[in-house]
């Protein structure tokens, strides 16, 4: 059936597939506005909050919600609503920054595994020992090794994400280097530069895109259980991890401090995900769902 | 016609059941019981898709627009799913052109066997498993006891097709639909497949309907064609009245792009200066492990081969012979193990990667699949050009260069800012050979380059192959399974078996008066060798056409 296998006509503009992936399904469209939602409210915090999230208030603490304080306060009288809408500015920096860090560094690894075979047995056997670590413990490691600030912290989520992104470039490399046009970029006298990044390279961005948004997700689900755990940035900032930590003691009189920030962190992982796998049924045909129904 | 097996009326195939968007429009057939009626078209006729609109297995993407498939007088396009189920393998069953992928790689080829069984039967275990082993025999394969715990990796591809046609054929149904069923299988295999298919069809009185692209099958199989083009009938016809007397236009190209077994006349090229010649050239593929012996695979032993400037040597051979090893040793996509090549004098087979770079502009290689040769992100220009580039070629000049390259092959210059998917799989060979030749190489590898396109289009790229080695007098070397197609370009023909040279010399002696068993197999294997297509005649009617002529 190698008729039905013709490649798709003309290219559709960026915009028209953007526009495509995100009207695909009516959950996806409301991930998508979730995910926008989110990343405006890290960009305008200091204006769409009420108060100062390191503001202390001993007279107003453990408040329920409020007309003054709309999802009540901490510990420390400070204002809960605040505090969240300055944790996703943490949350997506390190989510973002993680995954674009991941990305751009098992790229560059996966490629040189996949096309030098020298390199590769080397290469991976570090990315097989990599892997053997959960990913937390090596973050948590990394962390106490280097000290908490925002820098380690991204650092240590990063580098456990890498080798996931190594083995996906170089399986993708290493059947992309059988391609005929490939062997004859080869016969047609190619530096190696240029079959990596002319010839290879753009059949990992697709795949990488999805991976990104997985990535985006776990970064910062570890960074609040870093934070959580108290192994993350310093409890002073508000992160989604920090709040919940501190409330955890508070749970009884004001179980909002958890949940609030809790719900907020699962629909921002929901949504990545949603809008991840929307991106992959896009990118790849075969992934989306077919095949006769009888 | 009341006794009609299978009566297809105007039936047509739209996307999405869309009578505007028809790929089959208005489609007549029909099949008497015991009947073997040929579908015959270019890629893109529909005749695959009939196929699997009469077992209803179209793509969710098609649907039938009008007409009706009446299979002894039932309806097959208003039939419920649960009625299909239960007609299919007891009144009508299909095989396809991958066995590979047909057969489910997990299973036990006997339990998937027993499984049609199973579904349509109350046959107990015992009982069953009797009935298998005695379908197994019957398409002849050997040792059943045994092959019956096979999975089907372990077969060879003739093997797994008998699995499929002992599956399709275990109820007797009526008909037997057969989807290309030996386009992926060597000469000498897809022989055994037709004769077992033959034979079967006797015995049983199953009606074909048959499915192939190759003139040559049909001559060996078909009692009715019917020539499809663009989803419409052009002609239904008992065979040999189509070979002999093609009513269309259409037909008549059909039958005359077919290239004839007969090897063209030898050129005299003695003189000219030696291209390409490889002594006792040698790969052997070693597997090592630290805690397993090493396997070591000769893929390629004592190949010794001379090609010269304006010749055309065609290396022939079945799956597994070697033949594309060879190719890709010379053009150093591989590094041979033994043996020295030498182009237009130069060493080339143990120079490093660095040292060889400036001698990859004289060899250069055209692969088989249209649409993986090109990169689909390139432009095609820029895919042309890359090879000059790389040699220090301004871009500019290069791409006009790559214009008249486009010209040269048969396509407009300004098509270099296109993309691959742009064009047809005939166009994209064309503009593989213009990449190729924009090296000016003196050797142009042609590894199957024919081999996936469809006989019009194989005609006109072997047209091309042929003006271009006119022209700029480059050696071709030709890598074909297909003997017709190396009857008719190649000067001298090497024949090649599990990796070594059974047979060399001129096309004429080689293909004319064979030496060797196994060239002789080989071309008793060509289906249709009996008949001369391009002659609507029989082979052996030019024989004595061309003696009349001499004397």
């Amino acid at each position: 059936m190698s008729t039905q296998a013709a490649p798709s006509g003309g290219s559709p503009s960026r915009i028209a597939q953007l526009r495509e992936i995100v009207f695909s399904s009516p959950i996806v469209t409301f991930a998508a506005l979730m995910l926008l939602l989110i990343v405006l409210a890290a960009i305008f915090a200091p204006w769409i909050t009420p108060y100062d999230p390191a503001r202390l208030s001993p007279g107003t603490r453990l408040r329920p919600a409020s007309d003054a304080h709309w999802l009540g306060t901490d510990a420390f009288g400070r204002d809960l609503f605040s505090r969240i809408v300055y944790g996703t500015r943490i949350s997506l920096a390190v989510g973002i920054g993680a995954a674009v860090a991941a990305v751009l560094l098992g790229l560059a690894v996966g490629l040189i595994a996949g096309f030098f075979r020298t390199l590769d047995a080397i290469l991976m056997r570090v990315v097989d020992g990599l892997m053997a670590i959960p990913n937390i413990l090596l973050a948590i490691a990394i962390v106490a090794l280097s000290g908490a600030s925002i820098w380690t912290v991204l650092v240590a989520i990063t580098i456990p994400e890498v080798p996931r992104v190594v083995r996906l470039v170089r399986s993708v490399v290493l059947s992309a280097r059988e391609e005929p046009y490939v062997e004859a970029a080869i016969a047609a006298g190619s530096s190696t530069w240029r079959i990596l990044t002319r010839h290879l390279l753009p059949n990992t961005i697709a795949p990488l895109i999805v991976q990104g948004t997985y990535i985006c997700a776990s970064a910062i689900l570890i960074e609040a259980i870093l934070s959580f755990l108290g192994a993350g940035i310093s409890p002073e900032t508000p992160t989604w991890g920090n709040i919940m930590a501190e409330g955890r003691i508070y749970f009884q009189i004001n179980p909002g401090i958890i949940f609030w920030p809790g719900l907020v962190l699962s629909i921002t992982i929901l949504s990545i995900n949603l809008v991840g796998d929307a991106v992959r049924d896009a990118l790849d045909p075969r992934m989306a769902k077919r095949g006769i129904d009888r | 016609m009341s006794d009609t097996l299978l009566d297809i009326r105007n039936l047509g195939i739209g996307l999405g059941g869309d009578p505007a968007h028809e790929v089959v429009k208005g489609l007549t057939l029909g099949i008497q019981p015991g009947e073997t009626m040929c579908l015959v078209g270019e890629s893109g006729s529909g005749k695959s898709l009939t196929a699997l609109s009469v077992m209803g297995l179209l793509p969710k993407a098609l649907a039938p627009t009008r007409g009706q498939i009446l299979l002894k007088g039932e309806d097959m396009l208003t039939a419920s799913s649960k009625r299909m189920r239960g007609l299919r393998a007891t009144a009508m069953s299909m095989i396809f052109q991958e066995p590979m992928t047909a057969l489910s790689p997990v299973h036990r080829v006997g339990d998937q066997i027993a499984e049609v069984l199973d579904a349509h039967t109350n046959l107990d275990g015992k009982a069953r498993r009797k009935r298998v082993l005695e379908m197994m025999e019957h398409v002849h394969l050997p040792n059943v006891e045994s092959l019956y715990y096979s999975y089907p990796h372990q077969l060879s591809g003739g093997q797994r097709q008998r699995i499929m046609i002992a599956m399709a054929l275990i109820l007797r149904p009526q008909l037997l639909i057969a989807d290309e069923p030996t386009t992926a299988l060597d000469v000498t295999t897809q022989k055994q497949i037709l004769t077992l298919i033959r034979e079967l069809r006797e015995e049983q009185g199953t009606a074909v309907l048959f499915i192939t692209h190759d003139m040559g099958v049909v001559a060996e199989i078909a009692d009715d064609v019917t020539v499809l083009r663009l989803g419409e009938v052009e002609e239904t016809r008992p065979v040999d009245a189509l070979l002999r007397q093609p009513k269309t236009p259409y037909s008549r190209k059909l039958l005359q792009a077919v290239p004839s077994l007969i090897p063209r006349p030898p050129r005299k090229l003695n003189d000219r200066p030696i291209v390409l010649q490889t002594t006792d050239l040698g790969m052997t593929y070693e597997s090592s492990g630290w805690f397993r012996k090493g396997r070591s695979v000769v893929a390629a032993k004592e190949v010794n081969l001379t090609l010269r400037q304006g010749q055309t040597l065609g290396i022939v051979g079945e799956s597994g012979s070697g033949k594309s090893t060879v190719a890709r040793c010379i053009v150093r996509l591989i590094d041979p193990t033994t043996g020295s090549i030498r182009i237009s004098g130069t060493e080339v087979a143990s120079i490093s990667q660095r040292a060889l770079k400036p001698h990859r502009r004289k060899v250069q290689i055209v692969f088989q699949d249209p649409f993986r040769s090109l990169n689909p992100r390139i432009e095609v220009g820029e895919s042309i050009i890359e090879g000059p580039t790389n040699f220090g070629v301004p871009r500019r000049k290069a791409m006009d260069r790559a214009r008249e390259l486009m010209e040269l092959v048969g396509l407009p210059g300004s098509a270099l800012d296109r993309y691959p998917h742009q064009f047809s799989g005939g166009q994209r060979q064309r503009i593989a050979i213009a990449r190729a030749i924009a090296m000016d190489p003196d050797l142009l590898v042609a590894d199957e380059a024919v081999s996936a396109l469809d006989v019009s289009v194989q005609a006109q790229v072997l047209e091309l192959l042929d003006d271009i080695q006119k022209r700029l007098g480059i050696g071709l070397l030709f890598i074909t399974h297909d003997l017709r197609v190396a009857a008719q370009i190649c000067d001298d023909v090497m024949v090649m078996q599990h990796g070594k040279v059974v047979e060399y010399g001129p096309a004429a002696t080689v293909l004319g008066d064979p030496k060797t068993e196994y060239t002789r197999a080989l071309i008793e294997a060509a289906p249709g060798r009996d008949w001369d297509f391009g002659n609507f005649r029989p082979v052996s009617e030019t024989m004595a056409a061309m003696k009349q002529q001499q004397s």
